[in-house]
């Protein structure tokens, strides 16, 4: 069975984001970029499946400019067999990121597609559900267990009530959660060895898909700098102020 | 020419920084307060770092190391230079020294440092021999078919995890037209051998947790088999193969200095005085423009020294002015560093007191400053019959 990782290319979780001077996005010029941290997760179980002999290939794919070759780049060299690189801007929204990746499923034909159940920059949270709707499969989200048995996967879901246990049929679309794993360093012989594997390259437009974009960005800003906190003497004190101040009650 | 690095080596770079910040920052407080890295602490690292298939990077693939070559090391070297030394030390970088193991010294020191099962520290340094090398007084006679050593080693830096040492020692004087002139020789000691004693070494107030050891030998009797090298021959595989230790020191020092920088300047975005960012007043936007400056220059410096000694061309004078402004910039940035910080600086909720106090070594350390300054004067004037 093949493994394929949607990995997607963000600012990195350590860069203090910046909102561009004209209000039109974020600051990306000379900003570190990494894979999203979500993505590695799902590289790494990927990874995990291939090692215990539940798949015999891991497919990295990336949607963006040339540099997400770096991204899939880097799930090579954390193990991955195989990129597939879909060159398109970097602002693409959910939906296009889907139906791109829904034609990649349909050349590729793998059993499982493992993705971050969210990127860190816009948070959207679509793109794993949508590919699933779009390709009629099964879906498991914000997956923190899985386990193959046969022709369907076991997996654990962190819903805000608990944990659900779902039996879901495969293929199947995961979108993976935090506590799934920790996802390995790359290692020197698999940085030495991932530029010798292969990267396809192909444009949005081979694959007859139309990636324009259905929103429009009208603004972007900082949210509200965070006012520091007061301590209240007694709990009538603090009832008055959620109910006056606040008006929360 | 061409300055940017290829994917490999930017992965290289990537991927030893992230280490670094994820599984040694963490530990750095701690490490400090306690004065010393607990051997489990040593071995989890180990541990990590031979499963990235990174220990022992240093060392040529035929021998199970890493692979890389002196340029691709520096930047490593460099990324790991951020981290505390204490605990960055189990990265596992042993001596390349070790390549000059023949016979069954390949099995039982080449193979065993290179897979993270025994570690090695290098023993030169003596009380009345710093700078002076050949001056050593430690020093081994003929007894039968064995030698026997004598004398004391100090400031042995990684000595106290170290299971053997790598030792230079005396055997024997030449009168030359300059005077006497030792021969030395080089030895493999192991820890627990009948004659030699690990004493601890002195508390120092650069890298504290990276402790240096005490070595005495008192008719520590060796077998020729524990001859590293030829007999009499200690300076020539000093020379083939600690040559470039000089670059380590270098790189680490940009390392910690990026570091350091990155403080300041977040600092001089963030801190608000006389009601704006202390960066837009001119005595610190200033600074930190000097600091990147320096800091630049002492990476680029490093790095074409080490692809000098890749390309096989002559490094020395270049490797000398490296270590020289890539020590006494690491000075000067982590000493700017604070001052941007002011009185917080200082505490030690910040690691900056740190990295002051770490700086001032790499002035002395495998080579002092002054010392520096001579190879690179002496490689200027000696073409020119001085």
């Amino acid at each position: 069975m093949k493994v394929l990782v949607p990995v997607k290319r963000v600012i990195d979780y350590n860069v203090k984001v910046r909102v561009k001077a004209d209000n039109t996005g974020v600051e990306l010029a000379n900003v570190k970029m990494a894979m999203n941290p979500f993505d590695e997760i799902a590289v790494e179980e990927a990874l995990r499946l291939k090692e215990s002999g539940g798949a015999d290939e891991v497919v990295a794919v990336s949607i963006g400019p040339t540099q997400n070759q770096e991204t899939i780049r880097t799930a090579l060299a954390m193990g991955a067999d195989r990129g597939i690189h879909i060159e398109a801007p970097h602002e693409i929204e959910p939906l296009a990121v889907a139906k791109l990746l829904k034609e990649v499923v349909a050349r590729e034909e793998p059993g499982l597609v493992f993705v971050g159940k969210q990127a860190i920059d816009d948070d959207c949270n679509q793109t794993g559900q949508m590919l699933a709707a779009l390709l009629g499969w099964a879906q498991g989200t914000f997956v923190s267990g899985i386990e193959i048995k046969g022709d369907s996967a076991a997996v654990i879901r962190e819903v805000d009530g608990g944990l659900e246990h779902l039996e879901i049929r495969m293929p199947a679309v995961v979108t993976v959660d935090l506590r799934l794993n920790e996802p390995r360093y790359a290692s020197l012989p698999n940085i030495m060895k991932a530029k010798k594997k292969p990267l396809d390259s192909m444009s949005a437009a081979d694959l007859g898909v139309d990636i324009a974009p259905r929103l429009t960005i009208t603004r972007v800003e900082e949210p509200p700098a965070r006012e520091a906190g007061i301590k209240v003497c007694d709990v009538a004190e603090l009832v008055d102020k959620l109910k006056n101040e606040a008006k929360v009650i | 020419m061409q300055f940017g690095l290829t994917e490999e080596q930017d992965l290289i770079v990537s991927t030893v920084r992230s280490f670094v910040e994820t599984e040694i920052y963490p530990l750095e407080d701690e490490i400090e307060a306690r004065g010393a890295v607990p051997a489990e602490i040593g071995r989890q690292i180990r541990d990590k770092v031979l499963e990235m298939g990174f220990y022992a990077a240093n060392f040529p693939e035929s021998v199970g190391g890493g692979g890389l070559n002196n340029l691709e090391f520096a930047l490593l070297e460099r990324e790991l230079g951020r981290g505390s030394m204490a605990l960055t030390h189990f990265f596992g970088r042993p001596q390349n020294i070790l390549m000059a193991c023949e016979g069954d010294q390949i099995d039982r020191y080449l193979l065993p440092a290179v897979r993270g099962e025994k570690m090695d520290a290098l023993a030169m340094t003596e009380p009345d021999a710093g700078s002076d090398v050949r001056g050593m007084s430690t020093t081994a006679r003929r007894d039968g078919g064995d030698w026997v050593l004598n004398g004391t080693k100090h400031f042995i830096s990684g000595g106290d995890h170290a299971d053997f040492f790598i030792v230079f020692v005396a055997t024997g004087v030449d009168d030359t037209p300059h005077g006497p002139k030792k021969r030395i020789t080089c030895f493999l000691v192991d820890r627990g051998h009948p004659g030699f004693e690990v004493l601890p070494g002195y508390k120092s107030v650069s890298h504290a947790g990276y402790h240096n050891v005490i070595l005495k030998f008192e008719d520590c009797r060796l077998a020729d088999n524990q001859v590293l090298g030829a007999v009499d021959g200690g300076f020539e595989v000093m020379n083939s193969w600690l040559y470039a230790t000089r670059i380590t020191v270098a790189t680490m020092c940009v390392g910690r200095a990026r570091r350091a920088f990155d403080y300041a300047l977040s600092y001089a975005v963030e801190r608000k005085q006389f009601g704006k960012q202390i960066g837009k007043f001119q005595g610190v936007g200033f600074k930190l423009a000097d600091m990147v400056t320096e800091i630049d220059a002492a990476d680029w410096l490093t790095l074409s020294a080490a692809w000098r000694l890749d390309q096989g061309l002559p490094a020395n004078r270049e490797i000398a002015s490296a270590k020289l402004h890539a020590s006494e910039m690491l000075a000067r940035v982590t000493d700017e560093a604070i001052q941007v910080y002011g009185g917080m600086g200082l505490m030690d909720d910040l690691p900056l007191a740190r990295f002051w106090r770490d700086a001032r070594v790499e002035r002395i350390w495998d080579g002092t400053s002054e010392i520096q300054r001579h190879i690179i004067s002496r490689e200027l004037l000696r073409p020119l019959g001085g």
